[in-house]
């Protein structure tokens, strides 16, 4: 049994969600890292894509923004913003878009604008980016959070890029042919929508978890699978692979 | 036809109280050396745009230059909040500052459609989600050939467009390289633009026919200003500095803090303490 965090298992099972073919549109942060160590496992293959235009990047370390160097230098061609948002992203070539956010509801819609009211914020937090396209225009969503009640809320105050909508329904009413969030991977468990209503749904919990702290750090009550198993452990290559890029970003973001 | 300047004079003849001013760069090639020129000459009421405030528009809303805000993510990358538009936006401080808010594949389309001189431009964004709401210049058109309705945002036509370029011939000649941005879309979109660039050379030396040039007659002002995209970085010259992008976070959590860094290292000196920064260029 190889000692982990639970930041760790949220990372390792984020990545296992990735596959060899994917085309993959990378938010920053925690989906970076989940990117990154899928290629560098299981997933060599994979092709990763920021956006400030880099396809097919390879970085050695991990980037602080979505246009470090690193990710030019090793990509197999760079093309500019418009181009990526247009031809790239809407001209719908990605399988799937990775994205974290700073709120979220059941039914994964987004926050990442304001806390309280937007003309009068409480909180103004950085806003959408690529993120309300992204939602809608990749073939399906993977969001990466860690629980908690301020993350995880029964109503968001503001929608920032949509997952299954407010009811659940409107990704149909809408007309969006994309299939929206599939997963939900957390430090506690993986939420998965349900076939009927779309809701979240714990569909695998990670070793150790109970319900009930799944519970505690969650704004909603938390519905769990009827077929519901247990998230596999971290192996010992996944955690060295994830600490070692881990390790070597830290030390070059505060060399550079 | 491009005009080798000094910064100071390119800011004061093409920048002017109350303009709409875009400074682009995405992440790469910020022009935080004309940035602070424009600090450094006051100039006030200011509308700025950009796709992503970062810390170049954290100092000049900081600063009290800009009355209004265009973006699409407005955040230190990777590192959090900034501070300062926090300020502005939450506490009116050091004056209130006017939001408006797009994303940014709105934003490059809107960039996009003001260098093809187009009225606005459209997209298939914004679905289900409540920046329109708050927002009244995201609209909508219907398809006249299929029927569906898609967003639609202004053209942006900035006063002035502002970029930092990897380098210029003795003709004016603007190669970029790298992460190309929206530079080129803003040049073209804007009604006067300056360039700084990290070095002026007889051969730009592309690496390819397919380089983005920027032919001198579609620009205003060319400066030398070498290392002028730091703390951000130049492709072929130096790197990003992530370790002041973290330093920042610090330095600009606290006004007395964000003041005195300011004083000392943006009013008291003058774009020539960016040469440090600069690396020369890699043999190519």
């Amino acid at each position: 049994m190889n000692a982990y965090t639970q930041n760790e298992i949220m990372i390792i099972a984020a990545a296992r969600a990735l596959r060899n073919e994917d085309i993959c549109f990378v938010g920053i942060g925690a989906p970076s890292a989940a990117c990154n160590l899928a290629r560098l496992t299981h997933a060599p293959d994979i092709t990763l894509i920021y956006e400030s235009g880099t396809i097919a990047t390879r970085p050695d370390v991990l980037p602080l923004s979505i246009g470090d160097g690193d990710l030019c230098d090793t990509a197999l061609t760079t093309v500019s913003v418009p181009e990526m948002f247009r031809y790239w992203l809407q001209g719908g070539r990605m399988s799937v878009g990775f994205l974290g956010g700073a709120q979220i509801d059941r039914y994964a819609n987004l926050n990442t604008t304001v806390v309280g009211d937007y003309h009068k914020p409480k909180v103004r937090l950085p806003g959408g980016g690529g993120a309300p396209e992204i939602a809608t225009n990749c073939g399906e969503i993977f969001i990466i959070m860690a629980m908690g009640k301020r993350a995880f809320v029964e109503t968001l105050p503001f929608i920032t890029s949509m997952g299954h909508g407010a009811t659940g329904r409107e990704r149909r009413s809408l007309g969006v042919k994309t299939k929206g969030p599939t997963k939900l991977i957390t430090d506690l468990c993986v939420f998965e929508p349900d076939h009927e209503t779309k809701e979240m749904t714990v569909a695998s919990i990670h070793p150790g978890v109970t319900r009930g702290r799944i519970a505690e750090n969650c704004g909603w009550a938390p519905a769990f699978a009827a077929d519901m198993g247990e998230t596999p452990a971290p192996t010992a290559r996944e955690l060295e692979v994830l600490r070692d890029i881990q390790a070597r970003t830290k030390a070059a973001h505060a060399r550079s | 036809m491009a005009r080798f300047s000094t910064l100071a004079e390119a800011v004061r003849e093409n920048v002017h109280d109350g303009d709409v001013v875009a400074m682009e760069g995405f992440t790469h090639l910020i022009p935080f050396a004309a940035g602070h020129e424009v600090i450094r000459q006051g100039l006030k009421r200011l509308t700025l745009i950009r796709m992503t405030p970062d810390i170049i528009y954290d100092q000049m809303i900081g600063m009290g230059c800009a009355d209004k805000l265009v973006f699409s993510w407005g955040g230190n990358p990777g590192v959090g909040s900034t501070h300062r538009i926090r300020d502005a936006v939450e506490n009116a401080w050091p004056k209130a500052l006017e939001l408006e808010e797009h994303s940014h594949a709105a934003m490059a389309n809107a960039y996009e459609a003001g260098a093809a001189n187009l009225p606005f431009a459209v997209l298939r964004g914004y679905i289900g989600v409540d920046l329109p709401k708050v927002n009244p210049r995201i609209k909508s058109v219907t398809c006249p050939y299929t029927g569906e309705v898609l967003a639609t945002v202004p053209a942006l036509r900035p006063d002035v467009g502002i970029v930092h370029a990897c380098r210029a011939d003795r003709a004016g000649n603007v190669l970029i390289e790298g992460i190309v941005g929206c530079q080129k879309e803003v040049v073209l979109a804007s009604k006067r633009v300056i360039v700084t660039v990290e070095e002026i050379v007889d051969d730009l030396g592309a690496a390819s026919p397919n380089a983005v040039v920027l032919p001198s007659w579609t620009l205003g002002a060319v400066v030398a200003v070498p290392g002028g995209a730091f703390p951000a970085y130049a492709h072929g010259y130096y790197k990003r500095a992530n370790s002041f992008y973290i330093a920042w976070d610090k330095i600009s959590r606290e006004r007395e803090s964000f003041l005195a860094w300011m004083k000392e290292n943006v009013l008291e000196k003058g774009p020539e303490a960016f040469a440090v920064h600069a690396g020369k260029r890699a043999a190519s």
